[in-house]
């Protein structure tokens, strides 16, 4: 089992969205972000020009079985890719165990999919 | 008919009280929008304490030391709430109404200033001053029939009165209280702190758009007959041109100035053109109010930069450059632009002069008191909140609740 961790744009989260969801990968989490980064947003405040370190992104959190690892991460490269300075990031790393509350069970059945 | 006629006044001078009164929420809104969340219900507490505080105190001394004693000398003498004094056509409580909401304008402009780190229970005692005395003062001198008034100094609805004077007190306040934390980097560069909303500041500053049609054809205090209804259709276009020029001239000068259309100070430039037609609306043709807008735009601008960037005093909302420059811009204009005795229009340098000698008297006024004011509360009381009260915001520590939950 991984955890892939996905900070992508906020304009991108849709289509990265959907896709994922074609290719079966249907048990995600997300949530809004701010971060730090190379990007960059020039603004002007009554005259006064400021950079605007805060960065806002979407981070996707995807636990999966292993072979599900290169199809997930084929999918977010492909969407969410601009090509621009600030597309994001992918994080992956081990998960020990994962436990499903309702039925109790635990171990990498618990990832099972439809299929 | 005459009956008749001081009816139609009196309803048009109620009608234009109601408009002005509602230049209070303008004001709060604007004030709010241009400042950050965490202390929102602190501003809309101070916008309400200065209606509120100007309604009663204007009522009990203010109108008194305004109106009283036949405009001799330099001050009126107090009515304690008595209204009888005051012989005219109109119906004496309608005229305190009238001149309360106008007391309470010039008030409210300081608010905005000291923004986010005035301990309340100070804000309190300054805006009980400038109702209870620092208007009516300057203001028995003009519209009180005083001095100023019969040298034929001109301030139609109140550039130097009501804008100037509160103006003056917001940068002096300003001064005294110091920039917000963080506002200048240990640099002395000029840091943006971006108000939390500025959909609540376009929408107050529209409201005050609307208020003006009370604030200047409201102040010819009349409508019936040919030449009332005249000057105050006049009032009412001069007045929204120089609006609109205001806005325009800031909105092109910044988009050049800093690459791109600014909305907070094209805000600020609609009333900068508001605030500089205010004493010579009456006076001035069409086209002299589109320059003054021009102009008060114009000024605005560099106004905000020199105070802020070179002077470092830290006003959140613009409010000395708005009501303190244009002001005087404004009013010095006007004896420029004035149709009938202007130097422009062949009226030589004596109107001018006039025009002059009032601005600077009346500032000095405001200066002096705004001085010993707030600088006296500093030495004593103490005028700004613990630096953890800042950073946290005033809602919490000075009021127990907070605008957003």
């Amino acid at each position: 089992m991984k955890k892939i961790e996905a900070i992508v744009r906020k304009t991108k989260f849709e289509e990265v969205k959907e896709a994922l969801l074609a290719a079966d990968i249907n048990w995600f989490e997300y949530h809004s972000v701010h971060g730090i980064g190379q990007s960059r947003q020039e603004r002007i405040y009554r005259g006064v020009q400021y950079s605007t370190d805060v960065i806002e992104r979407v981070a996707l959190t995807i636990v999966c079985r292993d072979q599900f690892v290169d199809p997930t991460i084929k999918v977010i490269l492909k969407t969410a890719s601009t090509g621009e300075i600030g597309d994001g990031r992918i994080f992956i790393s081990d998960v020990i165990d994962t436990w499903s509350i309702r039925t109790g069970e635990h171990g990498d059945t618990v990832l099972r999919d439809k299929k | 008919m005459e009956e008749l006629a001081i009816s139609l006044d009196t309803v048009w001078m109620l009608l234009a009280a109601m408009l002005v009164f509602f230049m209070q929420p303008g004001f709060a809104l604007c004030e709010a929008g241009f400042t950050r969340s965490k202390n929102t219900a602190n501003i809309l507490m101070k916008n309400f304490v200065d209606f509120m505080f100007g309604s009663l105190l204007f009522w009990l001394v203010g109108f008194g030391f305004m109106f009283g004693s036949e405009g001799a000398g330099f001050i009126g003498a107090p009515n304690w709430g008595n209204l009888s004094f005051y012989k005219a056509d109109l119906p004496v409580e309608g005229f305190l109404i009238f001149q309360t909401v106008f007391c309470a304008t010039s008030a409210t402009i300081v608010s905005g200033a000291m923004a986010e780190r005035t301990k309340f229970s100070m804000y309190l005692i300054y805006s009980a001053f400038i109702s209870l005395f620092i208007y009516p003062v300057e203001g028995h001198w003009t519209w009180g029939g005083g001095w100023l008034s019969q040298l034929g100094f001109h301030d139609f609805a109140g550039s130097a009165i009501v804008h100037s004077v509160g103006g003056v007190l917001a940068l002096i306040g300003a001064v005294a209280l110091g920039p917000r934390l963080g506002k200048y980097a240990p640099d002395g560069k000029s840091r943006a702190i971006p108000g939390h909303n500025l959909t609540m500041a376009a929408l107050g500053v529209f409201i005050l758009w609307m208020g003006w049609f009370g604030f200047n054809p409201g102040s010819q205090l009349a409508a019936s007959g040919e030449v009332n209804r005249t000057a105050i259709s006049h009032v009412f276009l001069t007045t929204n041109l120089a609006a609109a020029a205001g806005g325009v001239a800031t909105m092109f000068l910044t988009w050049i100035k800093y690459g791109k259309p600014s909305l907070s100070l094209t805000l600020n430039g609609v009333l900068a053109g508001l605030v500089g037609i205010t004493a010579g609306c009456d006076v001035v043709s069409p086209s002299g109010a589109v320059v003054i807008g021009l102009i008060c735009g114009i000024v605005l601008v560099f106004a905000i930069e020199f105070i802020d960037r070179k002077l470092h005093i830290d006003d959140p909302v613009g409010a000395s450059s708005v009501h303190g420059v244009c002001g005087i811009l404004g009013t010095l204009l006007t004896g420029l632009l004035a149709t009938d005795g202007g130097l422009f229009y062949g009226g030589g340098w004596h109107f001018f002069g006039v025009q002059a000698l009032g601005i600077v008297v009346i500032d000095l006024w405001a200066a002096a008191t705004g001085l010993l004011l707030f600088f006296g509360i500093k030495k004593f009381r103490g005028l700004r909140v613990g630096k953890r009260v800042e950073e946290e915001g005033l809602d919490i520590y000075e009021h127990g609740e907070s605008c957003y939950n």
